[in-house]
């Protein structure tokens, strides 16, 4: 059984039907690529993997989704998150020095004590391997940095908390070719101890990073298989369509 | 022909742009011309830092209406300010929009209550209330507080929401989905990213406070000495310049013109801070 | 199928045990806002509660005498002055805000000075208008307490509330329409008074009725400008009383309790219709 196990899930925005009868096993300290055509959904199943869908006004979902074969809708939600951090498409630190930044989640979770925030900053900032950059920045305000160094800085924010899993929407999206590359070595590095879900519009990011590869269309999963597999001999008509640039 | 009737109405709409400019100057000549000459003859120190106020022997010290403007709107932010800013982050962040269709227009309404209904209210229930609650006669610094506290709930809560719903949802979604919950993500993500313009929330609200004559008038005692605690009468800047200027003359209505001046150049002061911080906040 | 995601009490609860600050701000914002709607709703309720009963038609005779202490005049002279002061302050707040949305260029040395004293004149508290219309038109000009110094005073006061609705509107008017008209051949002049103007109605009258709330709950400024006489005024140099100075008198006065009591219900019932005009006329906008 993998990490995240998702059992016919089903959401509905309103009338419209946005995921359907989806199922999916997401194995543990592996990168897993959600790629389609935008629209197809796959922001949205990231999404209900935090429960971050709760907040939408319509929105219902149904099916069943377990991490480490819990039920995520009996876990507290707070305690969800903190196990399954979340990286935004668009860089978004808080408007307070990094430092701040940084200790934000782990503070929320009742860490008080100077020492343990001092060092979980740093690790992460390490982690996140941007510590050289910033560490002598640490009182300056987040939001004076580079895109780049800020969606870096946005991980450092996630791991801070120790999560198990890590979902990056399109984390790269909004940032110029060098940033996305450090960011995409990051991410190789971080699957040791994480199970990282990203979803990416870009097919070479896909191809260059992931162990597994999801491809959605229309709100389904079209097909499900190792990265390499799926580019090289995709098994459904629409997914090679997609992966040759016919359409999408 | 044509081309000039555009022109001439193009300067009249220019005329009509300087009225404001117009209205300022005179505002300013008119009010400095009579309450300077006057501030002079007293001396500026005395009159400014004169403890006594004693029209009948020509004393005009304005500093216990000072302290009495000061006292009520200290009271007012103190007790309108923590409910007006509570009251924003809940219609911003937590009601439903059924709960808001009918807060909006409450609010609304609460800033569209004339001055003299309030202060009527003031007097007939919260006088009585402070007096039976606390001794005293009930018109006192606490009462004029409360009154002016409620007074200036509107501009705190339409500035602060604003000012709260102006910040990027991204930030409140970060917090969240590092595990805060609702409640930890606004307080403590949202609220501080709204700070500046809550802050200019809370200087209009000072200002309206200051500037507020009529429901203080009736509330707050009105006598003219050194405030003695809050359970005292006080007299503020502006019921000094209504209450005497009815029978005033000479000097002592240059005296009341000066008052008027001095509350004028706190004003002023006043809406220059506002103006920064609302351009800070923009920022 | 079982909605997953449906916000339980249950799941509510544990967060709470989990994090009790939380549950403490939930109710720090609740009871605020109980607070705020229920000190409207007591202040509103005990003026009506107490106010309606002393409703008589007494209060509402032609003549003002010390027996019926009737409100007549006194709604009518608000009336004069309401209309006044709009005479004087509508078109020129109107032609103000025209040239600084249609006409005036970016970074102009003039416009920021017009915005700056605009700003200043919407800070400046009611008494001091009062005392400046006391010693320019009452003194200076001569008019002596009049319904006239008194509209005057109160037009300098709603002109920025005027500019800056009316400024809001035109801006809320989609370029295209401007664009539309020039491309027909229309000139400027044509273009802001047949095309402009007309689809910015709805916020420009949303304005005027906010300044019309103003005037009607206006007493220091008018004081000592319009002055405090319970008559209908003979000609625009008469001193008259408007609705809220009435109430002023008869309450600072003492001995007519229960009439300041009606005259609070007339006050209030002016500005809830004033403001769900004004709130209709908003949506209006809103809605295109």
């Amino acid at each position: 059984m993998g990490k995240i196990t998702i059992n016919n899930l089903n959401l509905y925005y309103g009338d419209f039907h946005a995921l359907k009868d989806i199922n999916l096993d997401i194995e543990a300290n592996k990168i897993t690529a959600l790629i389609g055509p935008s629209g197809c959904g796959k922001s949205t199943l990231l999404k209900c993997l935090n429960r971050m869908n709760d907040l939408v006004e319509n929105c219902k979902i149904t099916g069943k989704i377990l991490l480490d074969g819990e039920d995520i809708y009996n876990i507290d939600v707070s305690l969800l998150r903190k196990r399954v951090g979340m990286v935004f498409q668009k860089p978004n630190p808080f408007p307070m020095s990094v430092y701040d930044n940084i200790a934000f989640g782990p503070r929320t979770h009742g860490i008080r004590s100077k020492v343990k925030l001092d060092d979980i900053v740093e690790k992460s900032l390490k982690a996140a391997a941007i510590w050289d950059e910033l560490k002598d920045r640490l009182k300056k305000s987040a939001l004076e940095l580079s895109g780049g160094q800020q969606q870096r800085l946005c991980i450092a924010r996630a791991l801070a908390v120790q999560p198990e899993v890590l979902l990056m929407d399109e984390p790269t999206s909004a940032l110029d070719p060098i940033s996305t590359s450090k960011i995409e070595d990051l991410v190789l590095e971080l699957k040791k101890n994480y199970t990282i879900i990203i979803v990416t519009h870009n097919m070479q990011q896909a191809a260059r990073i992931s162990d597994k590869t999801v491809f959605m269309l229309n709100g389904e999963v079209i097909e499900y298989n190792d990265t390499e597999k799926l580019f090289f001999m995709p098994q459904d008509k629409r997914t090679e369509d997609y992966i040759t640039g016919r359409f999408g | 022909m044509k081309k000039y009737k555009e022109k001439v109405m193009q300067m009249v709409f220019l005329i009509a742009a300087c009225t404001s400019i117009l209205a300022v100057a005179l505002i300013c000549v008119f009010l400095f011309a009579n309450g300077i000459p006057a501030m002079a003859e007293i001396g500026t120190l005395d009159f400014l830092l004169g403890k006594k106020w004693r029209p009948s022997n020509d004393i005009y010290g304005i500093l216990p209406m000072i302290l009495g403007s000061i006292y009520v709107t200290a009271g007012a932010i103190i007790i309108g300010v923590p409910i007006g800013i509570l009251t924003a982050v809940y219609m911003a962040k937590f009601c439903p929009k059924y709960i808001y269709r009918f807060l909006k227009p409450a609010v609304d309404l609460l800033a569209g209550i004339p001055s003299v209904v309030y202060g009527f209210f003031g007097l007939v229930v919260l006088v009585p209330l402070v007096r039976d609650t606390f001794g005293g006669d009930g018109s006192s610094i606490l009462t004029a507080s409360i009154l002016l506290g409620i007074m200036i709930l509107p501009t705190v809560i339409s500035v602060s929401e604003s000012a709260i719903r102006a910040v990027p949802e991204s930030y409140y979604q970060g917090g969240l989905a590092l595990g805060a919950t609702h409640e930890q993500s606004v307080f403590f993500i949202t609220l501080p990213a709204a700070i500046s313009g809550i802050m200019a929330g809370v200087v209009l609200a000072i200002g309206r406070a200051i500037g507020e004559t009529m429901a203080v008038i009736m509330v707050a005692g009105n006598q003219a000495r050194m405030p003695a605690g809050p359970l005292k009468g006080i007299r503020t800047l502006t019921a000094n310049i209504v209450i005497e200027m009815g029978y005033a003359a000479d000097l002592h209505r240059g005296a009341l013109i000066a008052t008027g001046v001095v509350l004028f150049v706190f004003i002023l002061i006043i809406n220059l801070s506002f103006s920064l911080l609302t351009r800070r906040a923009n920022r | 199928m079982i909605q997953i995601n449906a916000q339980n009490i249950h799941q509510k609860l544990r967060t709470y045990k989990r994090s009790p600050l939380s549950l403490v701000l939930l109710l720090l914002v609740v009871s605020a806002t109980i607070i705020t709607v229920s000190v409207l709703l007591f202040i509103i309720g005990y003026i009506l509660v107490k106010g309606i009963p002393n409703i008589t038609t007494d209060l509402f005779a032609w003549k003002y005498t010390s027996e019926n202490v009737s409100l007549a005049p006194a709604i009518i002279n608000t009336l004069i002055i309401v209309i006044l002061a709009l005479l004087i302050a509508v078109p020129l707040g109107i032609f103000a805000a025209i040239y600084l949305v249609e006409y005036a260029k970016r970074g102009n040395k003039l416009v920021e000075m017009i915005r700056l004293t605009t700003e200043t004149l919407a800070g400046i508290p009611s008494i001091i208008y009062g005392l400046f219309g006391l010693l320019f038109f009452v003194t200076a000009m001569g008019w002596g307490f009049s319904i006239l110094a008194g509209a005057f005073t109160l037009a300098i006061m709603i002109l920025p509330v005027i500019m800056r609705t009316t400024e809001e509107a035109l801006k809320a008017v989609p370029d295209s329409y401007r664009e539309g008209s020039f491309a027909l051949g229309a000139n400027k002049l044509r273009t802001v008074f047949r095309i402009i103007l007309p689809s910015a109605m709805p916020g420009i009258l949303s304005g005027i009725i906010l300044s019309i709330g103003r005037i009607v709950g206006e007493t220091a400024a008018l004081l000592y400008t319009a002055g405090t006489v319970a008559e209908t005024p003979k000609n625009l140099f008469s001193s008259g009383r408007t609705l809220s100075v009435h109430m002023y008198v008869l309450s600072s006065e003492g001995l007519y309790v229960n009439q300041a009591y009606a005259t609070a219900v007339v006050l209030l019932v002016t500005v809830i219709i004033i403001n769900w005009l004004s709130n209709f006329l908003a949506k209006k906008i809103t809605k295109g």
